[in-house]
């Protein structure tokens, strides 16, 4: 009973203090889209170094041998799912709902588990068929481009992780809803990206 | 004043959020039921899937990521575009250089 009114409290005093800090959470913010942006052109030369050695296999397998896109589909509805539940747990925060926030929160963690636990498990039998990334170039272009999305969201669950300490640590403060901010700008771009893996590896590399 | 501007990035209602998912959902299922199927040709498929995952994007910047012209929004917006040509040289102009140089090769 105590904590809840210790919340409000707190919110309160967030809402007293916010307008000071009014413009450094919104400029944050916009700092954190413009790394995004820098991360879209690192993802983007990467792209185009798989674009340019997909066909390079060596003699070895190529996509078609390889992609189980049934895992892929799961993984890709993991991942969808967890960008909604993130959505909700926005809405919670601006809402100054701190359980539902930290609930919707672990939805996020758990869906993206299941993808990270997807890939991993796709990674770990590639490799286990002698099909590693240092057999080909097109193994090797594959291996950093997936894995490079699969770092960022491995990066991403574990800040969401340090963040729910926070937020169940401090509550919704106007620091803690900027972080969050970016950390859901972090979470949906992920996805923009992963729309652009499964479509250009996968499914083209599966036609 | 500029809690609108951190509004415009994370702020959406339960409907929006919906609204993208289930749009989201469909522009997924269609390119994958169509791969996995194999119900057409490859060149109609490789169109559609391209065609597909560039509307599922824009669905994803207005619903997800709140990018619109709004007087709070549109340095996102700008910034945004900005990068997309960066990325479309970057990517187009590489692939097309490497493959015409291959093809000089042969």
């Amino acid at each position: 009973m105590s904590t809840t009114h210790m919340n409000t409290h707190d919110a309160h005093e967030a809402g007293a203090h916010h307008d000071e800090h009014h413009d450094t959470g919104g400029n944050t913010v916009f700092g954190f889209w413009l790394y995004l942006m820098t991360d879209c052109l690192l993802f983007a030369s990467v792209f185009a170094t798989y674009a340019v050695l997909f066909m390079n296999t060596a003699g070895g397998v190529s996509g078609k041998d390889i992609f189980d896109l049934e895992l892929i589909l799961a993984g890709t509805a993991a991942l969808l799912v967890s960008s909604i539940t993130f959505g909700f747990a926005m809405i919670c925060a601006h809402n100054k709902n701190r359980s539902g926030t930290l609930m919707w929160l672990l939805a996020t963690f758990i869906f993206g588990g299941v993808f990270i636990a997807l890939e991993i498990y796709e990674f770990q039998h590639l490799i286990h068929n002698g099909n590693g990334p240092q057999a080909s170039a097109f193994l090797s272009a594959f291996f950093s481009l997936v894995g490079l999305h699969g770092l960022h969201v491995t990066a991403g669950l574990i800040w969401m992780v340090i963040l729910a300490v926070e937020i169940m640590m401090t509550g919704l403060t106007g620091r803690s809803l900027t972080r969050l901010a970016c950390l859901s700008l972090f979470w949906h771009f992920l996805d923009i990206i992963w729309i652009c893996v499964f479509t250009v590896v996968y499914l083209m590399g599966a036609i | 004043m500029s809690d609108h501007s951190s509004e415009a990035h994370s702020h959406g209602s339960v409907k929006s959020y919906l609204v993208g998912f289930i749009w989201s959902v469909i522009l997924t299922g269609i390119p994958f039921w169509m791969v996995m199927t194999e119900a057409f040709d490859k060149g109609p498929t490789y169109i559609t899937i391209v065609l597909l995952a560039i509307v599922q994007i824009f669905v994803h910047l207005k619903y997800f990521l709140h990018l619109d012209f709004s007087e709070q929004g549109k340095l996102d917006t700008y910034s945004f575009i900005f990068s997309a040509v960066i990325i479309v040289m970057v990517v187009a102009l590489s692939v097309w250089i490497i493959f015409a140089s291959n093809a000089m090769m042969m």
